[in-house]
């Protein structure tokens, strides 16, 4: 609703004057890159929509119940399928007025009694339950389904979208799926029900009675794009549609972008992305970055925001935290590094660790040896960030001199954030490089 | 131009000064504070979802936000997770503050404990509050927190945007990685910023900030120069470094001020201030005594008198009653010692060790101090105790009184184990050196009878 609020007034703004301006393009952009996108650009899945298309159509407009899942990789467009379906659906007058549709997030409604409550306010049935006290769960549901029914006629079919489905899995007795697939099941009332899900195995989490009642029709999205479209879908997301009123600076934008897609740098940083990531939300956070560098003075995107963004987006975050901690940290960390060469990854307490690092400050004339507590206190920072973690619970009696300890990072960031120490002594570099073995 | 055009480059004119004045305020920070401006834009522009924000404490993460976001006024709320400590505080908290509820006024406070609740109301706070037209943020400091509660308020949050439908931010600080925040799925990946740590120039350059205004620039900087010589190996925390320099610059002025040296003889003033900086590493530093105890201390040391034992030295000084000390000992002796060695340590013909025992001596040797104390039963510890105390000591509840009066005084540690009520266990707590030095008040040798060092 306050999507297309704010859609209608950039248009708004840009159309009389026909001058937009960087400005309306960020915000247009911004707003695509954002997790409300109004309009979403759906790239394949033509099957699987159509698809689901049907299935809830026929709900709609025959009161045929049915239930289906739809599996896929997260930001692969699931819920923009749904919502878009949907979309198109009330465009249909009859359908407009008899479908209802109840939207249910399992990040929300954490458990079965806030999910019934949601589910009342979404039929707009408050008043209708009023104080009425029920016995189960089921006998809730069932007045709530009820109620809808108007006069002899049948009840009105409900479209049910169940998001991240696997953890209503995890609710006391699947009590909501077990009610919701019964009613699709034994035709109560015309229902639709949608699971939407990245667990592949989300059939395993359900209890039998649970399972022996879903359809087990499930819709897949997965993401199996090549390079050369996630190409394509980039470059298609900076694009801008140009309106009606022709305007001179959306046709040079779209000429830049179609410039930059072209461009070998950018091209090595979609192939990189690609490689690593596929997902398409990770795209927008590369391509929001870019766009928000641009201002009045800057108003096209060059292939080095490309790189920055990039750049920003892999950083390694241990080996810029290594970056920050003091050289005594530092000494501590190498000498748990070699702790752990030598006894095989077995945790180590801080009394090794120390007696490690008392060792090799004692063999080196010009590092300064500090008092055990000094040691202790940078130990205890480590601790603090989490490069280190006790292997058995912080519950445990024992002292934290003699704690079990092991070293969470990997040898390859400990030299790399060596390699960019500011003035690191030469001595903590070759013993950090030297093997103990 | 348009209005509209106007209006931005005026705002862009505005930007600019703002940035100035606060590169003025947080030097050595342009690069982060740019990155975040261009990032939040225009008011009503959406930006990510999520942004968090992690660097070591003192980078600067919370004011620099909380800068920026104060001075534009933007709709905002700073909540920290520690205040916060369950979900239900949290979501009454930033429902309040967008409220402009204060906390006393306790008529009209909005109540909510669970999610679906607080997204429910949050976008009726919002509209209510006409600021559904601009990007509100959510600051979270200390988010480290969030993962103890609820595993479903962390990946909430993070797609908040898309729960509430609203142009809503949420920005995440903390100074532990983003990596260690992901547990199961769910979580919408947010932009991750670092704040990168200060060089040592850097933090001259901010401990400068406030120099005292009676001295001269360049003798502050020296001295800043001296405190991080001393300092900069353990502890590169601007905050800590601050509070020591502070703490010490009186000391280091003073022969300046007496007329004793002058303020280019940095040699004389290293030599004068040296030992105090190195003092302060091991008693200031590690908390053992507050600031406050650290001045009045300084003090008593310019008056002539002895410092009272504070700090440092009273670590290993506790008095304790004789037996006591014995039954600490004899303690000791059973959690380091292997009962199997027993019999060579204390009893009368058991001195004979073969080679056998040699070699699995030097392979044990590393393992005891270094894997920490083993429980003993009482009775090991018992024998022990009347092998090494001087004369008869007869077994009075006075005796066993002491034990449990020094498990209250956490040197001895009851092991869990209550099914056993005749024979109880328990583990030695104390150090090394303080073991030898409470021996040493009773004239023991401790060290001939631990067989680490033998």
């Amino acid at each position: 609703m306050k999507s297309s609020k704010r859609k209608s007034k950039s248009s708004k703004e840009t159309d009389p004057g026909e001058t937009t301006s960087i400005q309306n393009i960020q915000d247009e952009l911004r707003l695509r890159f954002s997790q409300n996108a109004p309009s979403p650009s759906l790239h394949g899945y033509e099957k699987e929509r159509g698809q689901l298309f049907d299935l809830i159509k026929r709900t709609a407009s025959t009161g045929e119940s049915n239930s289906v899942l739809v599996i896929g990789p997260r930001g692969s467009g699931k819920t923009m399928t749904l919502n878009s379906i949907y979309n198109e659906l009330i465009e249909d007058d009859n359908i407009r007025e008899n479908l209802l549709q109840v939207k249910l997030n399992g990040l929300l409604q954490t458990d079965d009694k806030i999910a019934l409550k949601e589910i009342t306010r979404q039929l707009q049935l408050e008043n209708t339950l009023g104080d009425k006290v029920f016995g189960s769960f089921a006998e809730t549901l069932q007045f709530l389904l009820d109620a809808l029914k108007c006069g002899s006629q049948s009840s009105k079919p409900i479209l049910f979208i169940l998001e991240e489905f696997d953890m209503f899995a995890h609710h006391k007795n699947q009590t909501l799926l077990y009610n919701l697939f019964d009613i699709a099941q034994s035709d109560q009332a015309p229902i639709c029900v949608v699971g939407v899900t990245c667990r592949l195995d989300v059939i395993e989490l359900l209890e039998k009675r649970v399972k022996s009642r879903f359809s087990h029709r499930q819709v897949y999205f997965l993401n199996n794009y090549s390079y050369e479209n996630f190409c394509d879908i980039c470059m298609s997301y900076l694009k801008i549609e140009s309106k009606p009123v022709r305007c001179d600076f959306i046709k040079e934008w779209n000429k830049q972008v179609e410039k930059l897609s072209k461009d070998s740098t950018v091209r090595d940083v979609l192939q990189q992305q690609f490689q690593f990531n596929k997902d398409i939300r990770a795209l927008h956070h590369i391509l929001m970055y870019v766009v928000c560098q641009l201002n009045e003075t800057r108003p096209f995107p060059t292939p080095s925001d490309f790189v920055e963004a990039m750049k920003v987006t892999s950083t390694d975050s241990k080996s810029a935290m290594l970056h920050g901690i003091s050289i005594l940290e530092l000494c501590l960390i190498i000498a748990m590094k070699h702790l752990t060469d030598i006894y095989d990854g077995e945790p180590f307490n801080f009394e090794m660790v120390y007696s490690e690092y008392a060792k090799f400050a004692q063999k080196r004339s010009s590092m300064q040896m500090y008092e055990k507590a000094v040691v202790l206190k940078a130990f205890e920072h480590l601790l603090a960030l989490e490069l280190v973690k006790s292997t058995d619970g912080s519950g445990t009696r024992i002292q934290k001199e003699y704690r079990l300890m092991s070293l969470l990072i990997h040898p390859s960031q400990i030299t790399d954030a060596l390699q960019k120490y500011p003035q690191c002594p030469t001595e903590v570099k070759q013993w950090a490089s030297t093997s103990v073995i | 131009m348009t209005d509209i055009q106007e209006a931005a480059s005026e705002n862009m004119a505005e930007v600019d000064n703002f940035k100035e004045d606060l590169n003025k305020t947080f030097p050595c920070r342009q690069s982060q504070i740019n990155l975040l401006l261009s990032l939040f834009g225009q008011r009503h522009q959406y930006t990510y979802s999520s942004l968090f924000i992690y660097g070591h404490t003192g980078t600067g993460k919370t004011a620099v936000t909380t800068n920026i976001l104060n001075h534009f006024k933007l709709p905002h709320v700073l909540v920290n997770c520690v205040e916060c400590y369950s979900s239900r505080f949290l979501y009454e908290m930033i429902l309040n503050s967008l409220h402009g509820n204060s906390v006393t006024e306790s008529s009209d406070l909005v109540k909510c404990d669970n999610m679906n609740d607080f997204v429910r109301m949050f976008k009726q706070v919002s509209q209510e509050k006409g600021i559904n037209q601009e990007t509100i943020y959510i600051v979270l400091d200390k988010a480290e927190r969030l993962r103890e509660m609820e595993m479903n308020i962390l990946p909430a949050f993070l797609r908040l945007q898309e729960l509430t439908q609203q142009n809503v931010c949420v920005i995440l600080l903390s100074e532990i990685v983003w990596e260690k925040f992901r547990t199961g799925s769910g979580y919408c990946e947010p932009f991750v910023l670092h704040f990168s740590d200060y060089t040592n120039d850097q933090l001259i350059e901010i401990m400068m900030l406030d120099h005292p205004t009676e001295y001269d620039e360049n003798f502050y900087r020296m001295y800043l120069n001296l405190v991080l010589s001393v300092f900069q190996m353990v502890c590169r925390n601007l905050k800590e470094l601050h509070h020591l320099a502070k703490l010490n610059f009186q000391r280091y002025a003073e022969p300046v001020k007496t007329g004793e040296a002058t303020a280019e003889d940095t040699r004389k003033l290293w030599k004068n201030i040296e030992p105090h900086l190195k003092k302060a590493l091991q008693t200031v530093y590690l908390r053992e005594v507050s600031s406050s105890q650290w001045e009045k201390m300084q003090q008593s040391i310019e008056a002539g008198q002895p410092p009272a034992l504070q700090g440092l030295s009273s670590r290993s000084h506790v008095e304790l009653p004789y037996y006591s000390k014995f039954l600490l000992i004899a303690a000791y002796l059973a959690s380091y010692n292997p009962a199997k060695t027993d019999k060579r340590f204390f009893a009368k013909h058991g001195g004979k060790t073969s080679r056998q025992s040699k070699l699995l001596k030097k392979h044990e040797r590393a393992s005891n101090h270094m894997l920490g104390p083993k429980p003993f039963a009482l009775d090991r510890m018992m024998a022990i105790f009347y092998a090494v105390v001087e004369g008869r000591v007869a077994p009075t509840a006075n005796i066993f009184m002491q034990i449990s009066s020094l498990v209250s005084l956490n040197l001895l540690g009851h092991v869990a184990s209550d099914d056993q009520i005749d024979s109880p266990k328990y583990k030695c707590l104390v150090s090394l050196d303080f073991i030898k030095s409470v021996s040493r008040t009773v004239n023991f040798e401790v060290m001939r009878y631990l067989f680490d060092f033998v």
